[in-house]
């Protein structure tokens, strides 16, 4: 038990998560018989997805992906420490004169794309809300062997 | 328990199950060396050349916004359409075009004089949070290549602002303020905008989006330079888009496509 927790849980911890928000969103997906329902299950399972790609791009004792042009924080941190080598080095690569190590910063492609996947994500769930709505309109009703008894039985009474 | 759900179940542990196998190949996490930060040794992989090269390809120090709207730029104006396509089909589903013309009703701009105090302090606090909501939006979107923000976060933050309208008085308030025809009217000028410079760099003889040749347009020191602005032209057409749509989804949702009273 202790082997498998310091083998394959620890260095995966983070995977394990969004595995197992993946397991709970697809469960709301495919279980649960009320729409808003199903699509909380839908935006869990984006979430998962999103932390899974953006845990990807994380590298240790990495800062975010952005450049300070003007240096002021790092100029000050160098300052501080007078060390000529290590301070000057980064504060260098910072202020774009060096190009930065790439591993002093976040990747940023996964950020990208995540922001691509979190933009979808909302107009999905706009047009399925809508489209939620309107079903509520029609049927009276969201759950959904509710209104599967009423598209069999052949449309609306009233 | 309904059979469905214990399939539902077994389905679910089944998909996860494998998942949490393939999971143990992973890179631990943190990984400054795993695949998808660093290629193998002796070539650059594409995020480690955004990282190093970017800002000298770019002068944009955010590296997130060079790789949007730049590097990925086409990517990033069909996401600008998806959101512009999510609005319409939101249209068209909830039938708030093109209906038969609405009489609004003019009310009184305040309903705080009808003994209901709670709306006064809802009322006054967002007459005052609203600018300060807006000026910093207009800030994440305008210094979006030189620390966080842009385009689709200011746009969301901006569009919030006239929500919290529309929240603390009503739908009416906000719709004076931001019309149904103005804000389509912003949804498809965001476009124009952001497609607009892709066919500027078409006229001037270059592919498109590829922002370099803009430089005797926009006056600026090199090419860098005019990738650095054209970026900003183009969040800001995206900032529009985005403000319009997501107002435009909160107006439509919230009143059931009629665009009245709201919540």
């Amino acid at each position: 038990m202790a082997e498998f927790f310091e083998q394959t849980l620890q260095p995966h911890f983070n995977f394990w998560i969004y595995v197992i928000l993946m397991m709970i969103g697809l469960w709301a997906l495919i279980a649960k018989n009320n729409l808003i329902k199903k699509l909380i299950g839908m935006s869990i399972f984006q979430t998962a997805i999103i932390l899974f790609y953006v845990s990807l791009g994380v590298k240790e004792d990495a800062t975010i992906p952005i450049l300070d042009p003007y240096g002021q924080a790092e100029h000050a941190a160098a300052d501080a420490e007078g060390a000529e080598t290590e301070g000057e080095k980064k504060r260098d690569s910072y202020i774009g004169k060096k190009s930065p190590d790439p591993d002093t910063m976040a990747n940023p492609l996964p950020h990208v794309l995540m922001l691509t996947a979190i933009v979808v994500g909302v107009a999905t769930l706009g047009v399925a809300l809508s489209i939620t709505q309107m079903i509520f309109k029609e049927f009276g009703s969201l759950e959904e062997d509710e209104i599967l008894e009423i598209v069999k039985g052949g449309g609306v009474d009233d | 328990m309904r059979l469905s759900s214990i399939f539902a179940i077994i389905a679910v542990v089944i998909t996860g199950g494998i998942l949490l196998y393939g999971v143990s190949d992973f890179p631990s996490f943190g990984d400054p060396k795993s695949p998808a930060n660093a290629a193998v040794p002796g070539s650059e992989s594409v995020s480690q050349y955004f990282i190093t090269k970017s800002y000298k390809d770019t002068k944009v120090p955010n590296l997130v916004t060079s790789v949007l709207a730049d590097y990925r730029g086409y990517d990033t104006m069909f996401e600008t359409v998806v959101i512009f396509a999510a609005g319409m089909a939101i249209f068209a589903i909830l039938g708030s075009v093109g209906g038969e013309s609405q009489p609004r009703v003019q009310e009184e701009e305040s309903s705080f004089v009808d003994g209901d105090h709670s709306r006064i302090i809802v009322g006054t606090t967002c007459r005052l949070l609203v600018p300060v909501i807006q000026v910093f939006a207009l800030y994440v979107i305008g210094h979006g290549h030189y620390s966080p923000g842009g385009g689709f976060q200011g746009g969301v933050i901006l569009a919030a602002s006239f929500i919290i309208i529309a929240l603390s008085s009503d739908l009416d308030a906000a719709l004076r303020r931001l019309s149904e025809v103005n804000y389509l009217r912003l949804a498809c000028v965001g476009i124009l905008i952001y497609a607009g410079f892709g066919v500027l760099c078409q006229v001037l003889e270059s592919n498109f989006l590829d922002y370099g040749v803009l430089q005797p347009i926009l006056l600026t020191d090199g090419p860098e330079m005019a990738r650095s602005h054209s970026m900003l032209g183009v969040e800001i057409g995206v900032a529009f888009t985005v403000t319009a749509i997501m107002f435009a989804i909160y107006a439509n949702l919230s009143s059931r496509g009629t665009l009245r009273d709201g919540l």
